[in-house]
């Protein structure tokens, strides 16, 4: 029941810190950024029992420490991220898959700029605009596939009711 | 495990991820206010996964050493042929640095030229990309107890990396000459002119602030400058390259994007204080 009620929880940690390794990946941060946030706002949408916000807040943590960016903006990316998710979650689980992808494109593009933006300010640089843009791009093509694997492990290991 | 009631659970997730939000904005003011302490806490996590990351590194660059052979294999001809002439230049290249070896070292004992000393240098394995989008870093694993320290200069084989910017106890983290932050005083080679490299997060940094009348020319190498006391003169950077519109960047000879050992080379140039330095005494020393 436990391990079911975490496998959320440990598959998003154990991605993040995967997408860490040495693995010379072109754009890795970009994946690792854009993997984390496809499944946050996955099981905010389909079932927040098993990733809390208090979860979404320590894994949001531990981006920002594996990734450098400024600490606190990817825990708010993610938390405004699966609060979408969760405010959605009524009408999106109904609507079917198409529209799940189209209301995660406007929240990977609005979390990508606003990332983009917060660090351009504190940093007091005008950064490149492409980085953004491929980590948008990266999450919105990615969603699809990991929601393919996720919506499996949704119904059967990650399924508390299954224990 | 506590067991809640459905509705009491969703009253409660309704108020902690307020109050969460908030935290991340606290989160936020705080990894601004007090660098240091976020600083610390990046190695300590560093310190942790470098090992494991290290033992990672290995098994995967031989998948990619054998992926590199296999498109080797294919091009084999034509590397070949290209290596052939590389070699016939070269070897008119070694006889030229012979001669000229052969007379600098004749006109520096008329001169009575005192060498520089042979700096000490050590090697460490470059572990995992640690620059996120934002940024152009790479982690180094570093045995406990090595005397390494912050801007300590890291090159490879072929010329300038970075500097070390954070330290760890099993870990270091190297910024790139490629980061948005990164400013190297040059010399262009040709001209004796200086100039500033100044890091764009791409490929190619970009070069500004040349004297007027001595303008990079495209091919002409870079090396570092002593300017600022923060490099060693005469560390190869790179060669000049204009893009199609007319902006001098430098591609560097350091293979950045497949950095797999770096050395770090202890020069004694503390020109740039650390940022716990200069937090802890704001005086004119670091500013000119």
């Amino acid at each position: 029941m436990v391990a079911r009620m975490s496998f959320p929880i440990i598959t998003t940690a154990v991605l993040l810190l995967l997408l860490a390794a040495p693995l010379g990946l072109p754009g890795q941060a970009q994946w690792q950024q854009a993997g984390a946030l496809c499944c946050v706002f996955f099981w905010g949408l389909f079932r927040p029992a098993s990733m809390p916000p208090l979860a979404v807040f320590l894994l949001g943590v531990l981006a920002d420490l594996l990734d450098y960016a400024p600490m606190g903006l990817t825990v708010l990316t993610f938390l405004l991220a699966y609060g979408l998710a969760l405010r959605w979650r009524r009408g999106l689980t109904r609507l079917g898959f198409l529209l799940d992808w189209f209301a995660f494109i406007s929240v990977a593009v609005a979390s990508s700029a606003l990332e983009w933006a917060a660090t351009s300010l504190l940093s007091f640089h005008f950064l490149p605009v492409g980085d953004a843009l491929l980590e948008a791009g990266i999450a919105i093509g990615l969603y699809p596939l990991l929601a393919i694997g996720l919506t499996r492990a949704h119904q059967t290991i990650a399924d508390p009711d299954r224990a | 495990m506590i067991r809640l009631s459905i509705p009491f659970r969703q009253a409660l997730s309704k108020l902690t991820l307020p109050v969460l939000i908030a935290g991340a904005f606290g989160l936020l003011l705080l990894g601004k206010a007090d660098t240091v302490v976020m600083q610390r806490a990046r190695m300590a996590l560093a310190d942790v996964l470098a090992p494991v990351y290290g033992l990672l590194s290995e098994p995967l660059s031989s998948v990619r050493n054998g992926v590199d052979n296999v498109r080797h294999l294919l091009t084999l001809y034509e590397d070949n042929a290209r290596l052939r002439q590389e070699n016939e230049r070269l070897r008119q290249w070694q006889a030229a640095a012979q001669a000229l070896d052969v007379e600098n070292a004749a006109l520096k004992a008329n001169l009575h030229w005192i060498p520089d000393p042979a700096p000490s240098y050590m090697t460490a394995h470059v572990v995992a990309d640690a620059g996120g989008i934002y940024a152009r870093a790479v982690l180094l694993s570093i045995g406990p107890g090595t005397p390494v320290v912050k801007g300590q200069v890291a090159l490879d084989d072929r010329g300038l990396v970075g500097r070390v910017t954070e330290l760890g106890s099993r870990s270091a983290r190297v910024m790139l000459i490629t980061d948005i932050s990164s400013r190297v005083p040059v010399v262009l080679e040709n001209s004796r002119a200086h100039a500033v490299l100044v890091g764009n997060n791409g490929a190619r940094p970009r070069l500004m602030f040349w004297p007027e009348g001595s303008p990079p020319v495209e091919g002409e190498r870079v090396t570092t400058s002593a300017e600022a006391n923060a490099f060693p003169a005469g560390l190869p950077v790179g060669v000049v390259h204009y893009t199609s519109g007319k902006v001098a960047e430098l591609v560097p000879y350091a293979q950045l994007d497949r950095l797999e050992m770096v050395r770090l080379f202890d020069y004694g140039m503390r020109g740039v204080l650390p940022p716990e330095a200069t937090s802890s005494k704001p005086s004119s020393e670091v500013k000119k």
